[in-house]
């Protein structure tokens, strides 16, 4: 049902694409709304008829992956959730991928956030996506959260030097040295690994030049699309590795399903996207094409009059 | 208001009804608040629907949904700036009677007269909503931009300038050279392989010097200078389009995400 459904939208979408460029061929005007419809049925039709693809992990990715996975049982993790609902489709997906892979790996997680919105989402993450697939995790030992706190590069040229000094506790109000992943972390300097997932300011670009440089402790980052091409610079001195917007996610979660044999049925949002962001790629070109056809078209008979 | 105007928004405002109905019926028994949820996740899907029929064309709808989003960002701002900043970081290091009053952990060790000095500059920072005293804000503002500056010069300055500087001097032969003969005999075309990363590493100074020669404009760009500044409009060409790429698949991920949202919560047509 699934396959008609997706071949009977392939089949709408494109009879209607060559149309247009027949139209376009006879020099018509088409609306921009017809645009809008087009790129809705490409991204509809693939969430209503899931199609998913094979992903090859590019080394940006494979090298964050790399990094979690080689570090020793035990190793403490910070990761940053610095973002909001309106980024969460995008980077949540990777957020909670790298988090069941680090508590897989068993290493000691420290989740945290420089954005008000952030702890909601933290939280959800948590109680919905992360810790119903790890029963055994127990909060203040595997994992911690210390929740948001204010005050954005601040925060982190504070705690690149002493943790209590801004976390006095952890988001349920515990005292920083009661909690026992905390013991023998004092700064940002005791970490092994620093994850940061965002897309705006405070964010990834924020860690690196404010706990990554100063500090020496490695960074990765998942960021939000619009800002993975301003990553790549630091890209491999000062950051492990990049996953740039919902394709970094896909990669993410396609290496971790077929390494760990826990997660092969393991919830995949990002993969799932990718049906929906292919189609829609495929739908954008065809309108540059379409677009650059008008143009050309229009030209040759401006010259000719 | 035209009469039409009125039949549409009747007929929208029936047509969500009939759903928050539906939906009620659906989760019934499941949920303990099924009213509730059933009223906000339509509510939420009107919101969603509102926002996209921008794209036909401006209409009331759009307006309700943009205004009720400034207005509610407005709000959750300003609690969040009250309750995370002046009662978490500032409250339990100015008083403990206030910190109790707060239910905030104080802490005592960190009391210190300089805590004043932000709360001063705060209320300063107020003046500007008197007009006659509005000048006075720019004493605090003065601070805020200054610190900010300062705080931010020297990372960038390290990380930004003289670290990039540094990631910029790249092996042009690659970090595994042993000549001619041991490169062409071990030809391998990965993305790991030494061809590719000694490709890579001509791009990025080839890149990055005709670049800044397209920037330098103390010379006319004639002859070799000017083929290099064509070609560092080609590198800014493709630098832009790579951006626009990523650009486009942020924002169709945000379409997904809402139209996932309309199909799994509201509508339930997928799991």
């Amino acid at each position: 049902m699934g396959n008609i459904g997706i071949i009977l939208s392939l089949v709408i979408i494109f009879g209607g694409l060559v149309a247009l460029l027949i139209r376009s061929v006879l020099a018509r005007e088409v609306d921009r709304r017809i645009i809008f419809l087009f790129i809705f049925i490409a991204v509809a039709a693939p969430i209503l008829f899931p199609i998913t693809f094979s992903e090859k992990p590019t080394p940006v990715v494979q090298a964050l992956f790399d990094k979690v996975e080689s570090l020793p049982a035990g190793s403490t993790v910070l990761l940053s959730f610095d973002f909001d609902p309106a980024m969460a489709p995008e980077v949540q997906p990777m957020a909670n991928a790298i988090s069941r892979h680090c508590l897989e790996k068993g290493h000691r997680v420290i989740f945290m956030s420089l954005w008000a919105t952030g702890q909601a989402l933290l939280s959800q993450s948590l109680s919905e996506y992360i810790l119903p697939g790890f029963p055994e995790k127990v909060d203040g030992v595997d994992y911690v959260s210390l929740g948001y706190k204010a005050g954005n590069e601040g925060v982190l040229n504070v705690i690149v030097t002493n943790f209590r000094k801004m976390f006095p506790t952890d988001v349920n109000s515990v005292p920083l040295d009661s909690v026992s992943i905390f013991d023998g972390i004092n700064s940002c300097r005791d970490l092994d690994l620093v994850v940061a997932i965002g897309g705006g300011a405070p964010g990834p670009k924020e860690w690196i030049l404010f706990v990554g440089d100063p500090a020496g402790v490695p960074v990765g980052v998942g960021v939000a699309a619009v800002i993975a091409p301003q990553m790549y610079p630091y890209y491999p001195e000062q950051v492990v590795g990049i996953l740039g917007g919902v394709k970094g996610a896909a990669e993410y979660e396609y290496v971790l399903k077929t390494t760990h044999k826990r997660f092969e049925d393991m919830d995949s949002p990002g993969l799932k996207m990718m049906g929906p962001q292919t189609l829609a790629h495929i739908v954008i070109m065809s309108f540059i094409i379409i677009g650059n056809v008008i143009y050309f078209r229009s030209r040759r008979k401006e010259k000719k009059q | 208001m035209r009469r039409p105007l009125y039949i549409v928004m009747a007929v929208v405002l029936a047509l969500f009804l009939l759903s928050w109905y539906l939906k009620t019926g659906s989760y019934k028994g499941e949920h303990e608040h099924y009213i509730l949820r059933g009223l906000l996740v339509t509510f939420s899907a009107f919101l969603t629907l509102a926002v996209l029929s921008f794209l036909y064309r401006d209409n009331p709808f759009y307006k309700f949904a943009e205004h009720l989003f400034v207005g509610v960002s407005a709000a959750f701002w300003m609690c969040m700036g009250f309750w995370t900043t002046i009662v978490q970081n500032l409250v339990p290091r100015l008083s403990v009677s206030l910190s109790e009053y707060f239910k905030v952990p104080p802490q005592p060790g960190d009391y210190n007269f300089f805590f004043y000095i932000p709360v001063i500059l705060g209320v300063l920072l107020l003046m500007r909503l008197s007009p006659k005293g509005g000048w006075i804000s720019r004493w605090p503002l003065a601070f805020i931009v200054g610190t900010t500056a300062g705080l931010n010069f020297v990372r960038y300055l390290r990380s930004d300038f003289i670290k990039q500087i540094s990631s910029t001097f790249v092996p042009l032969l690659g970090t595994q050279w042993q000549g001619v003969g041991h490169f062409l005999s071990n030809l391998d075309l990965s993305a790991t392989g030494e061809l590719v990363v000694m490709f890579g590493n001509w791009v990025i100074f080839l890149g990055v010097f005709c670049g800044l020669i397209y920037f330098f404009f103390s010379k006319e760009h004639k002859g070799a200078f000017g083929i290099g500044s064509r070609v560092g409009i080609w590198v800014l060409m493709v630098t832009f389009g790579a951006s626009f790429g990523y650009t486009v698949m942020g924002r169709i991920s945000l379409l997904v995400g809402r139209i996932t949202f309309l199909f799994r919560d509201w509508l339930e047509l997928i799991n």
